[in-house]
């Protein structure tokens, strides 16, 4: 109707007034047609002024939906932003986007486009046949089919999409710690601001619009008898000043408090450049970041959030060119755009009133205001009058006609507390209608940390709840009358500062005339001449397209908690959280219900208050600061060597070292059978640095060894080393390990690479908890000390070349440690084996450790030492029936499963962790799974890790299952697949066959055999 | 997030340090051979989830080590104390009760206690005469 004829009209904007900068027009495009605004415009003012009136599809009925409110809580005009791929932003409210130079948006919903949308055909069709619970309803049975039925469902739904390639922009996050945090710079932010300052407190402030003010942006009043922005200046100036003098105050613009989260944790959101381009600007040669998560630990909090309008409940209240009344003013006195031509006013209070006289000075029509209460009074009633305005008292507005624009509205006098119609029904013409009933405060921020919001009758609305440490002020806590705010605003700053131990003066509220304003009445659903459930549609909550049918429907049904009426319809689950309709909604449950509205409670508000991107959730946290990598001291070798790479924790361990010949790079199977016959015919060397080191030392250590493993430690002398099994007190092994007798008070205990730091800690817990008596300290060593396993035949005859250390098989046997050097450098020599073979573990200061192993490989040319890496590692260890915990264990596994009762100390007199439990019954049970060796019948098998054991592969699906395989490799040595696996009662059945029936349908079987493959007397290891 | 006082380091610092280590004041038994199976898995497996007043057991993982007790209130989140091990709460559920009583206010149910309780010290049942106080305290 109104769509401009070109680019440069803007038919709605005023020839003067607001707070825009008309001398820097910008231009922008909104689905595909280029518009211009002006700078100091959000993308919803720049639509109104060019007078678009569908800026969206709604979701569930796909009807046309225009711009309703001007801040936070705008349910409709959500967009997507973005010029190319990699810069699309989903979930933008027009309302809060800042307009800059070459913005482009799309509405989300809507197809082939919002002004003809084939789904709002559909809708309209579908319209009554679409109940709340239509879609369980509807694609219930059978169940088979949802998936099938989802498919089509989830591509109608959704607001906006992500984008399909990488973000070109980074994000931060910034710690804080203040005494002060003020949310909301509007009068009552700002004067709590200013009070808290001035006692020599931190101050934070922020305040999610894009210039500090609130609602003193569009205000009429005056302070001190001078403009109220005259003041905001004033304050904002001292503020700044302070800042930068005494360094206490920090000001945040464009900055959302999105989450109070528990003992005054505020996570706040700041875009920093979201109003500037589509990608962060460059600021002297440097790429700014696009927003920033600051993360503010406040002495106190106050809560100056402010309140947000309810609009009154009509039928056809969708329709484009119903408005908010306080947003009708924001548009008229902060944008200098009026938002129609023909005005009428439906509203419940006295505030409403300023829409009408904004409309009336701007110089356009105002029809009529039609107000709810029978003898409407007050001063902003009088100014309504005396500027020559039609008032229909005891009046609402019951219906909005038009399709894709507000054309007229059914007034009609009415009942309240009876809920009817009770006189004749006109209808006026008119392009717009402003609504007001009542405002309701910002509680959403209060009530996150768990606080419900208590009901007011005298403002008819929710309050905030008690929070520790948190000041609500002004209208978050019902005070709506600016000096009465002013004065709230200052006494909760100074009460802020003085809990935080400053001492605040008390300062004197500026002077602003009171306005007497008449009693406010309650309405939230206006009575249409049909019921509820037969007239046109009332909606509720306008993203979801929620309508007060719904939720009678909801409450006939038997819902009635207001939690599972909200889940039922969907009320405030969109993206706005119900900001708008929440209360109107528990009203009209409350009346359903015969209840008032405290009874009938209200739902729980949760963080986010509004969207947050996920990368300023993210912050640097991606790529490859994702999570901190850990390198051995020997890392650059590796590279350098062509090493694939594992995880283990946090580590880069080598995976494997594939050759490349010919130009031919060795696959992983050449490359791991490769290593591990070098290191069972020669010699291979493995960098094990990563595994813990934690020394342990006092007078107690070897009692405490006594307590916590399951094996004996009172007679290791020095110089030995002894493999130890440490449980859980349940039974269940939780880390194994070696540790070396270093001295009678001195011990170097070994950990799984992963079990580190979990090991120190439950050393600590016993020791500080349980046996603070014994005198023994901890320390973790795991960098300290690198440490390379040289293993194989040939590995004395290397090590014997640059060592001190008299490698006699008499002198050093199997299980000693020595200390001496290796190529010149302290070191401690282990005589241990995780393959079988004959191994020396040279530990040496990891600073030393790239010279020592440059020097083994100078002189281990003629024997051809092999690097090896985790696989051939894991395959060694498999053929020799050495465990991985966290392999070949799951926590439901006793070392007696393992058959290592060899390490079980069952005599020992303290009785040790994890003794008690495995004389429990279920660890008693015969039939267990227990270790045991696999060998599948034929050789080429390498069975899956994972897969299910059975006896019988002939029984009938599901089969009984009875294990399965824990580590499964091919063995060159044996030129077959083995594999370790738990079985019940496994250690009874060795010789027996099982089965694995597999995915494909191949049965294998298998023999079950000692875990141990290679070497089962274990001589290798002890030549 | 918490912010949580460390006994031992005297400060307050982020919950990101720390490391929750489930119920506190949970005694191993001296003798386990002594516990009966029910008994040995009743100290391993079963505890206590109240509503209100609970002992805790944290570490300061990533500061100084060291473990103590905290005392919070699982509604509220409030950590009403921390303090040593080896030490007592100096703050139960029974001396909340005992001071609510002692000041005249109505307690609602909830609120096991862990350290020290008795059964017998479970929080006065409510008369009906004062279920409206007691629905006021819960709404």
């Amino acid at each position: 109707m109104n769509q401009p004829s070109s680019a440069t009209q803007q038919p709605n904007r005023l020839a003067e007034g607001g707070r825009i900068d008309r001398g820097r027009p910008l231009a922008f495009t909104f689905n595909g047609t280029r518009y211009s605004g002006y700078a100091g415009d959000t993308l919803a003012s720049a639509l109104l002024a060019n007078g678009v009136d569908v800026v969206n599809r709604s979701f569930k009925y796909s009807r046309p939906r225009g711009i309703v409110a001007a801040g936070a809580e705008e349910p409709n005009a959500v967009v997507q932003l973005g010029a190319d791929e990699a810069t699309q932003v989903p979930n933008v409210r027009a309302t809060q986007q800042a307009l800059y130079d070459g913005l482009v948006a799309r509405s989300t919903n809507g197809w082939p486009n919002v002004q003809r949308d084939l789904m709002g055909t559909i809708g309209k069709l579908g319209g009554q046949f679409m109940p709340p619970g239509f879609y369980y309803k509807t694609f219930m049975a059978p169940a088979s089919l949802w998936m099938t039925y989802e498919k089509y469902i989830r591509k109608s739904a959704g607001l906006g999409r992500s984008p399909g390639e990488p973000d070109p922009d980074s994000y931060d996050h910034m710690n804080h710690h203040c005494d002060v945090l003020v949310i909301g710079a509007g009068p009552a932010g700002l004067a709590a601001a200013l009070s808290a300052a001035r006692s020599g407190a931190r101050v934070i402030v922020c305040d999610e619009q894009e210039e500090l003010g609130g609602s003193l942006l569009e205000s009429r009043e005056t302070l001190d008898e001078a403009p109220a922005m005259a003041w905001v200046e004033a304050t904002l100036a001292e503020l700044e000043a302070l800042g930068e003098s005494q360094g206490n105050v920090t000001l945040l613009p464009r900055t959302t408090a999105n989450g109070y989260h528990d003992h005054n944790f505020v996570t706040l959101h700041e875009r920093r450049t979201e109003h500037l381009a589509d990608s962060a600007p460059r600021l002297e040669g440097r790429r700014q970041t696009r927003s920033r998560l600051h993360r503010v630990r406040a002495g106190r909090v106050v809560l100056a959030s402010g309140a947000h309008e309810r609009p009154l409940v009509y039928a056809g209240n969708d329709v484009p060119g119903n408005l908010l009344a306080g947003a009708v003013s924001s548009y008229i006195r902060r944008y200098g755009v009026v938002p129609g031509s023909k005005l009428v006013l439906s509203t419940s209070n006295d505030h409403g009133y300023r829409a009408a006289l904004d409309w009336f000075d701007a110089g356009r029509e105002v029809v009529a205001i039609v107000d709810a209460r029978a003898n409407p009074e007050g001063e902003l009633v009088e100014r309504a009058r005396a500027a020559g305005l039609k008032i229909i008292a005891g009046s609402a507005v019951i219906e909005a006609k038009g399709a894709n624009r507000v054309s007229a509205a059914r007034v009609a006098p009415i009942d309240v507390d009876g809920f009817r119609v009770i006189g004749e029904i006109k209808e006026l013409t008119c392009d717009t209608i402003a609504s007001s009933g009542g405002y309701s405060p910002v509680v959403h921020l209060s009530s996150h940390t768990g606080a419900r919001p208590s009901w007011d009758e005298t403002i008819l609305g929710f309050v905030p709840g008690d929070v520790p440490g948190m000041t609500p002020a002004g209208a978050a806590r019902g005070i709506y009358a600016l000096g009465e705010v002013l004065a709230d605003g200052l006494a909760a700053g100074q009460r802020a500062a003085e809990a935080c131990g400053f001492t605040a003066a008390t300062l004197a509220t500026p002077r602003v005339a009171a306005i007497r304003e008449g009693a406010a009445c309650a309405l939230y659903q206006v009575p249409h001449e049909k019921p509820t459930l037969r007239a046109p549609k009332q909606f509720v909550d306008l993203q979801n397209d929620v309508t007060a049918a719904g939720i009678e429907l909801a409450t006939r049904e038997g819902f009635e908690s207001i939690e599972h009426v909200k889940r039922y319809t969907a009320m405030g689950f969109g993206t706005d959280q119900g900001k708008l309709g929440n209360i109107n909604g528990m009203a009209i449950a409350a009346r359903c219900l015969g209840q008032t509205i405290p009874q009938t409670g209200t739902t729980v508000f949760r963080p986010n208050y509004t969207p947050v991107t996920f990368g300023a959730i993210v912050g640097r946290h991606c790529g490859a600061l994702f999570d901190p990598e850990r390198y051995t001291a020997l890392h650059q070798w590796h590279v350098e060597h062509g090493a694939e790479f594992e995880d283990v924790g946090q580590w880069k361990r080598p995976w494997y070292f594939p050759r490349t010949v010919n130009g031919k790079k060795e696959s992983m199977h050449d490359a791991v059978a490769r290593e591990c016959l070098a290191v069972r015919e020669g010699v291979g060397i493995l960098d094990a640095s990563t595994l813990g080191k934690i020394d342990i030392q006092g007078p107690d250590a070897r009692e405490f060894l006594g307590r916590i493993y399951t094996n004996k430690w009172a007679k290791l002398a020095p110089g030995r080393v002894r493999y130890g099994l440490m449980c859980k007190d349940d039974g269940m092994l939780m880390d194994d390990g070696t540790t070396s007798c270093l001295g009678d008070n001195h011990f170097l205990m070994t950990t799984t690479t992963g079990g580190a730091a979990g090991v120190l800690e439950w050393l600590e817990l016993w020791h500080q908890t349980e046996w603070p008596e014994l005198q023994v300290y901890f320390d973790s060593v795991t960098d300290h000390w690198a440490t390379m396993t040289v293993t194989g035949p040939e590995a004395r005859n290397l090590l014997a070349e640059i060592t001190d250390i008299d490698l006699d098989r008499e002198q050093f046997k199997f299980m000693d440690w020595r200390e001496g050097t290796v190529a010149g450098v302290p070191a401690r020599v282990f005589r241990i084996s995780f393959t079988g073979e004959l191994s020396y573990e040279i530990n040496v200061q990891a600073n030393y450790a790239m010279h020592v192993w440059k020097t083994l490989f100078a002189h281990g040319e003629k024997y051809d030492l092999t690097p090896y890496g985790t696989e051939t590692m894991h395959v060694l260890r498999a053929e020799k029936g050495l465990i991985i915990v966290g392999q070949d264990t799951d926590g439901s596994v006793t070392p007696e499963d393992l058959g290592m009762q060899w390490a079980i100390g069952y005599d020992k007199p303290f009785p040790w962790i994890g003794k008690r439990a495995l004389s429990r019954s279920d660890t008693r049970r015969g039939d267990r799974k227990q270790l045991v060796g696999l060998r599948p019948h034929d050789p080429r098998v390498v069975l899956e890790e994972g897969a299910q054991i059975v006896l019988d592969p002939e029984q009938a699906i599901p089969m009984r299952m009875v294990g399965h395989v824990t580590s499964s490799y091919y063995s060159p040595v044996l030129d077959s697949g083995f594999a370790l696996a738990v079985v019940k009662g496994g250690h009874q059945r060795i010789g027996e066959t099982v089965y694995l029936p597999m995915v494909d349908g191949k049965v294998h079987a298998a023999e079950i055999v000692s875990t141990v493959f290679v070497d089962p007397k274990g001589e290798r290891q002890n030549v | 997030m918490f912010h949580i006082y460390c006994p031992y380091c005297e400060e307050y610092r982020e919950e990101e340090e720390f490391h929750p280590k489930g119920q506190a004041h949970i005694a191993r038994p001296a003798d386990p051979d002594a516990c009966s199976d029910a008994e040995w898995g009743d100290y391993l497996f079963f505890r206590d989830n109240p509503r209100g007043i609970h002992h805790e057991l944290w570490v300061h993982a990533v500061g100084c080590r060291k473990f103590f007790n905290i005392t919070r209130h699982t509604v509220s989140y409030a950590i009403l104390e921390t303090y040593r091990m080896g030490e007592p709460p100096t703050i139960t559920a029974e001396s909340l009760a005992r001071d609510a009583k002692a000041a005249g206010v109505q307690v609602a149910d909830g609120g096991q206690q862990t350290v020290g309780a008795s059964d017998a010290a479970a929080p006065a049942a409510v008369d009906d005469d004062n279920s409206a106080a007691n629905k006021g305290v819960r709404a």
